[in-house]
This record gives C-alpha cells, structure tokens and sequence, in this order.
C-alpha cells in the first residue's frame, strides 16, 4: 500500500533533516550567524512531521494487518482486538525504536516550540545537539531495524504479538517510559551546550529542572506501570525482580532523581554547576544503555549478541560516542565552568549533596550488578548470576540512611542551618514512626522486626514531609480559619515536594507490608474444597472453557468470603494462544481496602486436581500509590509559575523574596 | 520464554513448616539455570523443579542453609547462586557501590571543605549600595507580575 512507502520516505527524509540540524544551528552559534541558527526551529518542527507521518503509516499497516510486512507479520495477527494491533506497534523492536525517535523529535519541537526566550546561541546549540541523537537513531532505525521492510509474496496470517504483551499495560507501559528517557535527553542536549558554550548560569538550571521534572514525572509512572504490570501479568504476584531490564529503567530514574535536587541547588544558589552538569550527561548515558541492553539482545546471552552482532554493535557504537563523547568534553571544558554559592555542610545544599552521593552510590550498585555478569564473562569466561538477593543486601541499605534525611531537606535553610532546630521540628515525625513501629510489633506478635522498623520509617517520611508546609501555614497562629488559607495558599512547588517525599513515604509502606507480612498458600482443590487465607474463605466452585478473541482459557471460579459474608467472586485463569502455542496464567485480583488478594492458578496435576496459589498482600497497592502520588507532586511543582515550562521570567523582585 | 506461572507445587511441599521456610528462602537465592535471571523459587522450568526437590532432600537429610549451597555450588558452579560469593572476582562487584560512596562523600567534603576557606564575598561598596537601591526603587515603580 502506498502509505507505507510514503511512511518509508518520510523517515529517509528525516534523517536527512536530523543532519542539517545537527550542524547548521551550531555552526551558526560558533560563527555568529544568526540565518544558520534559525535553521534549528523550522528543521525540528519538519522532522516531528516527517517522523510522526512515517509512525502513522507503521500503525495504518498494523491496524490493516497488512503482512506484506515483515514487522506486522512477525508481530500482529488479524484476530487481535484492535487496541493490541495499535499497541503491538511499539511492542517489537523496530517499532518500539520507531516510537523512541517520534518522542525525541517531539521534545525536540517542544524546545523549539518554547525556546524563544532562551539565549539564540544556546537555543541553537541545543537543537543541534538533540539532532546528533536523532540523526544516530534514524540511522540505526534505517540500517538495522526497518519496519518498513516487505517480504513476498506476503503471507496470509501474522504470527501474533508474544501474549504477555497483549494487555493494556503494554498499551501505556513503553510510551511513559520512553517520554521518561528520551526526556532526559534534553537535560543531556543542554549540558552539552553549556559545556560548548563554556557558560552556564541559574538560568540554564531554570531551564533544565522543569524538563527533568516532566521527564522523571514520566519515568516514575513508567516504572510503576511496568511493576504492576509484571505483578498482575505474570502470576506469581512479585513486584519488582531487579530483572535487567528493570535495572535498566531504574538506573535512569535514580540518575534523574539525583539531577533533579541538584538542579534545585544550582537554580537557587548557582552552586554545584559542574555536578550538574554531570550528572545530566549520566542520566542521558543511562537511558541510553537502558535503551541498548533491552534492544542489542545482550542480557539473554552474551552469545546471542556475539551471533547477531549487527544492532548490538550499532548501538554500542552509538553508546561508545554519546557517552565516550560527552564525557571527553566534560572532561576537557567543565574547568571553564566557575563554581558558584558557597555552603555550610549543615544546610539545604549539603542536604542535596547527601541526596546525590547516596543516590550515586545507589545507582553504581544496581549498574555494576546489572553488568558485571556480562563484563565478566566477556573478560575471564567465569559465568555467575547477580539477581534479587545481591541487590536486596547492597542497594537497599544504601537508600535507607537516604530515606531517613528526606524530611530533614525542606526543613534546612539555605546556606547555613540549624540541625538541632531542625530535628526539634520533625518531633512529630520521630513519634509518629515510634508508635507505627511498635503498634506494627505489637499486632504482628513480634515477628519480622525488619519489616516493622520498614514501616516506621514509611510514617516518618509520610508526617514528616507534611511537617514543612503544615508549620509553615501554622506559622502566625490565628485558628483553624487562617491556618487553612495560609495553608491552601503556600506556592504549588511546596506541595510538590511534599507530595513527591509522602509518596516515597507510601511506597515504602507498600513494600514493607508487601514483603513483611504477606501471607501465601499452596494447595490442590477439587470443586467444593476451600482454602483458608489471611481471614478469608475461597471457595472452589469449578472451572469451565471459555473461547476469546485469539486464546482460548480455562476460568476457574472462587466464591470469596469472609465471616461467613460473602464478598466477591473471583475468577483466575489459564489461556493459551494458539498462534504462539503459548499458555499464559491471569491472576485474580481483588483489592480490600489498600490490600489485594491475589490468586492464579498452577498447572494442573497429574491427579486432575486444581492447582491454586493464593496470596495475600496486605498494603501492596501503596507501592504504586506512592509513585502516581510522587508524579503528582512533580506535576504540581511543574504547575507552580515559577517553573512552568515557557512561563514568562518571573520578577526580580519575586525572585529575591524567595 | 517460560510460561509465566508459579513455581512452587502443592506436591513438593515439606510436612515440616520450619524447614519448608526455609527451602522457600534457599529457592529464592538460587538461579534458574535455563531462565533469564528467575529464581528457582520463581520458575516453572522442570529443572528448577529438580532443583527445589534437590533442596528439600538435603534440608530433610539435615544439612545446614550453607552446606545445601556449598553442595548445589559444587554441582553447578557460581552460576547457581543469585548472590554471588564475596571472595575473587566478585569483590569488585561487592565493593564497587561502598567505593562510589566513600568516594562521593569525600569528594563533598573536599568541596564544603573548600568552600569554607574560600571568604565569604565582600560586602558591598557604597557605591554598590546606592546602585542597588536605585535599582530596586526601580523595580518598585515598575510594575511586574509577581513570581508567585
């Protein structure tokens, strides 16, 4: 069809734009000429076009089933629900990288679309530098992952997508995390103008916090969706595997974390520039590597990436000259850059160094876990596993002493604080997570004195992220009245960071209820059988076949009750997809209050007998409560004019006060 | 792929709740050697189900937490472990994130450290003074959209 040759070109097209971008706008800031640097917005604002055009006709061939593709064919299947022919598109390789580039070129228009008020010269350069990257993953896309290539004669049925990847979570998951680390490329773009530039001021760190901001916003709920996702996909009800490729979502994230309070610091106090500036080229480096060890195939086998070698090395080559690149200019131009504000150890400053250094330490931890199987196999042939409990026993004892300082950050002034005031005002939070501690012990029997100190810290962090803006509006007495209108009046960005603390204060709670106290039984049931958990009462009242779109399952069914009260019904399953020859398992799910009872089902036994596991998970829905509940105090800070994205400079004056 | 499904089945279960604990807490340190980074507590695979039955065999014959390993070690290598031992190679991996840390909080001390032998800006002149307040009389009579 037409479409698809037209979606070919247009993507041709665009790399050749990517790389008049890539050097025009650039020259012209180094030579001074203001008709190059005015190439940049035009150029940007076309590419989005041409790469949007080319991912439209990707997803007209996928929602036609047109398997002349290679890509639809391997991918797609004419029975699919339509939501799963659209989300397949970036549900395999060629099409995910497709969707990578369309949400770079679309930040990229954004700061063209925004920029205006930015410097010329750094508004150019900035471009130039975004169209370094697209212009590398245009190329890789063309050279090594085309979706676009045809096979003939074209078959008649597609393969169907891998059914783990037909859900709804698929549909979102991808999308937000990609927004996240392609996000964070323009942190990366900025960093690397500012070090061509030579300059770099409050202004900059104005500039990059709200893009970091929105781009860690993305990456929080990307996260989490990919965690409830594999916890209600997957049947066996765990959370987070520190699997690889969770890893390789993770490290980006914690990199963002960290450049996100220290672009604070350079914004306020023009302190830690060239940190800054670091950490920004590191989070883009992360992504990047998150990007190529999902992508090259490395993390099934390092033989897999030995055997097919062709977009491994594309993308290693890539990674070598974008991090490789970045790192040799910071290394050579980050002198220039002058040390700004001068800080106590004990202030808000040093705070945010602490915030950096255990978030740094935290990030080499899950790198070196992630990579060093690989590092060391290629090197000595020794193979070994690093998986869940290495990073239980490194990384989490990195974030706890981490955790703990985060109600002392807003309570500290700047430059210069007073610790033991500091800790007086957090009073409330020290009790608050005493008594949560011992009510924990005290209604669990005294067991698992881990996971109650886990809870005690969840409450500290939970009251004490509210002790800011609570004293602040308590501040000038006068009742409950004023209070509250003090209270609703504090800027926007005070709640943010509230909220973004609180929710850290909620996962931790979901975790430590999750992996504290959840219960768990194994069993075989014939219909009629009963299984006893956590006070309720499932009942087995058999299974019968059901006929889907594309599967067929089994659907066992649980009356559930509790009291003798009859609560719910729920209905696991086990499918198999045809196509594939693939069975999957779907949990039931049913959710009390923040808890959740979850139940799947096994194979079944030899003896005809269903096999059921069921578990109880009490809090586990605070883990990602917490994370939507920090994207929403990102979303609020976003939302403070102080640091809208575009919004007009706000006055000096406004800027001395605070 | 595996089929995503649970691991554990009703029939590998040990009468003894004590020792059953704590086969699922060795299950869980031990790698599925024919998945992708899953526990043998996790996988379905017919070898992690060997393995699991491996397990609960030499906790019933009385071994301790750590002979059960060194004997799965000797059969399977390293590879079978999910944290690897802290001796060799691998003490690079153990060390590299406390390395980071030690190093980042010198370098931030070095950095405060600095910075507080480095005086503090010299007050402003008078003549800064005057500028300054012009300046902001300026400002005042200019209206502005105020920043919050």
């Amino acid at each position: 069809m037409m479409i698809t040759e037209i979606g070919h070109y247009a993507l041709v097209l665009a790399l050749g734009l990517a790389f008049i971008q890539s050097v025009l706008p650039v020259w012209g800031a180094k030579t001074g000429d203001g008709r190059l640097m005015a190439v940049a917005e035009p150029v940007a604002l076309a590419t989005l076009g041409l790469v949007a055009l080319s991912f439209a006709a990707l997803t007209v061939a996928y929602v036609r089933s047109d398997f002349s593709l290679v890509n639809v064919f391997e991918n797609s299947h004419s029975a699919k629900p339509m939501i799963f022919k659209i989300s397949g598109v970036w549900g395999n390789h060629e099409g995910s990288m497709l969707l990578w580039v369309l949400i770079l070129v679309l930040f990229s228009a954004l700061v063209a679309i925004f920029g205006g008020r930015l410097p010329q010269t750094l508004r150019a350069t900035v471009l130039s530098v975004q169209g370094w990257v697209t212009a590398a993953f245009l190329l890789f896309i063309l050279m090594t992952s085309n979706p676009f290539n045809r096979m003939i004669p074209a078959p008649f049925e597609g393969q169907d997508l891998n059914p783990i990847l037909q859900d709804i979570g698929l549909a979102i998951h991808p999308p937000l995390l990609y927004v996240g680390y392609v996000g964070v490329s323009i942190a990366f773009s900025f960093a690397i103008a500012a070090l061509i530039e030579g300059r770099i001021d409050a202004a900059w760190a104005r500039w990059v916090r709200p893009w970091t901001l929105a781009a860690w916003i993305f990456l929080t709920l990307g996260i989490a969706m990919g965690s409830y996702w594999a916890y209600y996909e997957l049947g066996w009800g765990g959370w987070w595997f520190w699997d690889p490729v969770e890893n390789a979502s993770f490290m980006p994230w914690l990199a963002a974390t960290a450049l996100l309070h220290s672009a604070i610091v350079m914004e306020k106090r023009d302190a830690l520039k060239i940190w800054t500036v670091l950490l920004a080229i590191l989070a883009f480096s992360l992504s990047l590597l998150g990007t190529f060890l999902v992508r090259s195939g490395v993390l099934t086998s390092v033989h897999a990436f030995a055997t097919d070698p062709t977009r491994g090395v594309f993308i290693l080559a890539i990674l070598v000259i974008f991090v490789g690149g970045s790192l040799a200019l910071y290394a050579w131009r980050a002198p220039m850059l002058k040390p700004g504000g001068i800080f106590a150890p004990v202030s808000r400053e040093g705070a945010l160094v602490l915030n950096n250094v255990f978030l740094s330490a935290a990030c080499a931890t899950v790198f070196v876990g992630t990579l060093y199987p690989l590092a060391l196999e290629s090197v000595t042939g020794e193979k070994i596993s690093v998986g869940a409990p290495f990073f239980n026993l490194t990384f989490v004892p990195l974030m706890i002493p981490a955790l703990i300082a985060i109600p002392f950050g807003p309570l500290l002034a700047w430059k210069r604080a007073d610790l033991a005031g500091v800790a007086e005002r957090l009073a409330a939070a020290a009790l608050a997570a005493l008594a949560a501690t011992a009510v924990t012990l005290w209604l669990s029997g005294a067991t698992g004195i881990l996971a109650a100190l886990a809870v005690g810290l969840a409450f500290w962090l939970i009251v004490g992220s509210l002790t800011e803006p609570v004293q602040r509006a308590a501040r000038g007495g006068g009742g409950v009245g004023p209070f509250l209108r003090r209270f609703f009046g504090l800027p926007r960005a005070a709640f943010g960071t509230a909220l973004g603390h609180l929710g850290m204060g909620l996962t931790v709670l979901g975790i430590a209820g999750a992996s504290g106290y959840d219960h768990e039984r194994i069993t075989s049931v014939v219909p009629g059988e009963r299984i006893e958990i956590a006070g309720y009462d499932l009942t087995f009242e058999g299974s019968t076949p059901r006929q889907g779109p594309n599967f067929r399952e089994e659907v066992a069914r649980f009356a559930v009750t509790r009291d003798g009260l009859a609560i719910a019904e729920m209905a696991p399953t086990k499918r198999f997809y045809p196509a594939r020859q693939m069975p999957t398992t779907e949990a039931a799910i049913l959710t009390r209050g923040f808890s959740q009872l979850y139940v799947s089902l096994g194979d079944p036994g030899a003896d005809g007998r269903t096999v059921v596991r069921a578990q109880f998970k009490p809090m586990v829905t605070l883990i990602w409560l917490g994370c939507v509940m920090m994207a929403l105090g990102g979303c609020l800070s976003l939302a403070d004019r102080r640091l809208r994205v575009g919004a007009p400079r706000p006055a000096r004056r406004a800027e001395a006060v605070a | 792929m595996a089929a995503p499904a649970f691991a554990v089945q009703p029939d590998e279960i040990l009468p003894d709740p004590a020792l059953e604990q704590r086969a699922r807490i060795l299950s869980a340190e031990l790698r599925c050697m024919v998945c992708q980074n899953q526990s043998i507590d996790d996988s379905n695979a017919p070898l992690a189900r060997d393995l699991r039955l491996l397990v609960r065999e030499r906790l019933v014959a009385g071994d301790s937490d750590a002979q059960v390993l060194d004997f799965l070690v000797e059969r399977y290598g390293e590879f079978v472990l999910l944290k690897p031992s802290f001796s060799g190679h691998n003490l690079l991996l153990w060390l590299a994130a406390p390395a980071v840390l030690v190093t980042g909080g010198l370098i931030a001390w070095g950095v405060v450290g600095r910075n507080r032998r480095r005086p503090e800006p010299a007050p402003l002149s008078a003549e800064e003074e005057a500028e300054l307040a012009r300046l902001r009389a300026g400002a005042a009579v200019t209206p502005e959209t105020p920043g919050r």
